[in-house]
């Protein structure tokens, strides 16, 4: 079990005939992930990657009966691509595109919610349930299958928290790249609720970072609803406020969003926040442990 | 991107929102000639990027003409939290009877365009959200309905009772939505919104920020942009897809990714180092990318160190030892660096900086402590 993918979803890429659309296609392919489809208006009779090529989503859906798509498109054609997507009938969107302007992303979410789609993303590197299916742009090679849940607001700090995990021979059920942007899809508390819910995992480590309120909220979820442990990281503990710090959604304004504020969130809800990346293995170590002699 | 108040006063006025007259002085010259054509009471303020004004001095009325350029001689070159002020705005002091608070941004968790309003006005809103959230009134607006009449109305009536005030409001709140979403805004706020004599409402100040990912459609808005010394910096890295903000301290990084850029600085941080910059050279990285990294990173005359951090992911590992590589050759710097690569074609890039007699370190913790260690044998 995982959470949202597993090695019989099936997937469809928006954007397949581009540049980064197919070389991406290309890894998730010799990954295993179960590609059936590749959308490109025009393109269609084609084939990337020996991925059949469809000039709509509702023809690849038709056609294929994918239920989720990763888009490979330039941002300022991303929100109607995954307009496309949940109107053509996918269930779960994966927008790897950067740099979606906000108003955009705005009316993109409030047509999924209308129609019950999920999104995660923009701005995201996707996700990946080891050893079954990598949607997007992760190297499939650091993670290793396991029981730990992951989701994290950035794509690089991932992969060095995974490889450390990996490295201490702890596994993961599901990684979330949720997505740097300040209005996104999927979030924290949808996740740790998926988690929560989801047999296969047992600890659930999550990396934020400045800016917004989001992490605050996760500790007020967590110390609601979720009996797992959880451990977290933010990013930006040394941030000067007012500056952008590369994600459109990392900035401190006006005093709050500050790193601080989110681990005391967190502490204070018996969250353990790791100072330093290379601490993250040892708390889950330990969590799980806890977790272990509890249910003995 | 920000704009100056000045600017936002001429986006309100386009629209059709009542503002008072104002005049942009940069000169001692001007702000004496504005003063005489407005002729009556006006309020001095400096146009600078930055909150706290009032407080640090910046804003002054102005009975006479004489007391005006006096107001002037003080703000004009005056220092704001770092920023030097090089004009003025010289406005019309209409008589404030009652002032409020108003402004739209974007909302994470309802995923909205926010409105919110107060009247609670005039003063710094932030400490209004701290010591008394209740006096905001909070208003996410559908984005499938966009601010209607009933809507404007009702937040209208939360802050008037006068009709004749409501409808003025009403019409201010509908414009300033419009505003919002037809520039790509991310902030629009007017505080004060204040009512003047006979009734009738005015924005005495706005301030207006822009979503970065829009300005490919908003020419007009990136037009505005008056960035300074730093933030031109900054642009330029962007046009070669890089990710910089300039810090103050002298450990000059370089990483993928703006989530491990962070983590980078605090990683360096916590071990007692202080980070030049965040860098962030951004996914499929080429060779040049790293040169005009490493030519940014050298241009700043307080880098006396340079840490490379790449997690390789769609960033290869053996481009940006390649990249690396002419830089050195380039460059021909006495800079030490320190360098960890992992990831995608890690293996491959170590070979290809082997020749460099770089200290290739295995983790983060040990790359910042090494790059610590350099920065204290240079001081002795």
């Amino acid at each position: 079990m995982s959470i949202l993918i597993n090695k019989d979803t099936k997937v469809l890429v928006q954007g397949i005939t581009g540049r980064d659309g197919s070389f991406h296609t290309g890894k998730m392919v010799a990954y295993g992930t179960n590609i059936v489809a590749g959308v490109s208006p025009g393109k269609a009779g084609q084939e990337v990657h020996n991925v059949p090529v469809f000039n709509t989503v509702e023809n690849a859906v038709k056609a294929t009966g994918a239920t989720v798509s990763v888009i490979f498109i330039p941002a300022p054609l991303a929100a109607d691509a995954i307009l496309e997507a949940a109107e053509g009938g996918i269930k779960l969107v994966v927008c790897i595109s950067e740099g979606v302007p906000t108003l955009d992303m705005i009316k993109a979410t409030a047509y999924l919610k209308k129609k019950g789609v999920q999104l995660i993303g923009a701005n995201c590197p996707g996700l990946i349930t080891p050893g079954e299916s990598m949607i997007g742009i992760l190297p499939g090679n650091i993670f290793k299958k396991g029981n730990v849940g992951l989701m994290s607001r950035s794509g690089t700090l991932t992969y060095l928290m995974v490889s450390l995990l990996t490295d201490n021979n702890i596994g993961q059920s599901t990684c979330v790249g949720i997505g740097g942007d300040p209005v996104a899809g999927l979030y924290y508390q949808e996740l740790l609720e998926m988690f929560e819910n989801d047999p296969d995992t047992e600890a659930i480590v999550l990396i934020g970072e400045i800016g917004g309120d989001a992490e605050e909220r996760a500790a007020q979820y967590i110390k609601e609803h979720v009996t797992k442990p959880v451990v977290a990281f933010i990013a930006g503990q040394t941030a000067p406020p007012g500056k952008r710090m590369g994600h459109a959604g990392a900035i401190i304004s006006s005093g709050s969003g500050t790193a601080e504020e989110k681990i005391a969130a967190f502490e204070a809800v018996g969250v353990p926040v790791a100072r330093l990346p290379v601490e993250i293995p040892n708390l889950v170590k330990a969590a799980l442990e806890k977790r272990l002699t509890k249910s003995k | 991107m920000k704009i100056h108040e000045y600017q936002a006063r001429q986006i309100f006025r386009n629209y059709g929102i009542p503002v008072p007259e104002d005049k942009l002085c940069y000169t001692i010259a001007e702000v004496e000639q504005a003063a005489k054509e407005l002729n009556r009471m006006v309020v001095v303020k400096a146009q600078v990027l930055v909150g706290g004004r009032g407080k640090a001095g910046g804003v002054k009325l102005a009975k006479t003409v004489t007391d005006a350029v006096a107001a002037g001689q003080k703000i004009l070159g005056m220092d704001i939290k770092g920023y030097t002020v090089e004009k003025v705005l010289v406005a019309d002091a209409v008589e404030i009877h009652k002032e409020f608070y108003v402004g739209l941004t974007i909302d994470r968790n309802t995923k909205s365009v926010l409105f919110m309003a107060s009247a609670e006005g005039g003063v710094e809103i932030e400490e209004v959200a701290k010591t008394n959230p209740e006096a905001i009134h909070k208003i996410p607006i559908d984005p499938t309905l966009g601010m209607t009449d009933f809507i404007a109305r009702k937040i209208a009536f939360k802050l008037f009772t006068d009709m004749a005030q409501v409808k003025q409001a009403a019409d201010i709140f509908k414009k300033m939505y419009q505003i919002f979403i037809e520039t790509d805004a991310s902030i629009v706020e007017i505080n004060p919104l204040a009512t003047s004599d006979g009734g009738k409402i005015y924005a005495l100040d706005g301030k207006m920020n822009f979503d970065d990912n829009a300005l490919f459609r908003q020419a007009e808005i990136a037009a505005m942009n008056e960035p300074d010394e730093d933030e031109k910096k900054e642009l330029k890295a962007k046009e070669s897809g890089l990710s910089y903000i300039r810090l103050d301290g002298n450990i000059g990084c370089m990483v993928n990714g703006a989530g491990l850029a962070m983590a980078t600085m605090d990683v360096v941080k916590h071990f007692g180092g202080s980070p030049a910059n965040f860098l962030d050279i951004g996914g499929s990285s080429s060779p040049q990318k790293v040169v005009d990294a490493m030519n940014l990173l050298m241009s700043d005359k307080n880098v006396k160190v340079i840490m490379i951090n790449i997690f390789g992911g769609i960033t290869r590992c053996d481009d940006v030892a390649k990249g690396l590589v002419i830089a050195l050759e380039q460059l021909k710097t006495d800079i030490p660096i320190v360098i960890r690569l992992s990831g995608t074609n890690a293996e491959e890039g170590l070979r290809i900086i082997a020749d460099q007699n770089l200290p290739i370190v295995g983790s983060l913790s040990e790359a910042a402590q090494e790059a610590i260690k350099m920065v204290k044998n240079l001081a002795s």
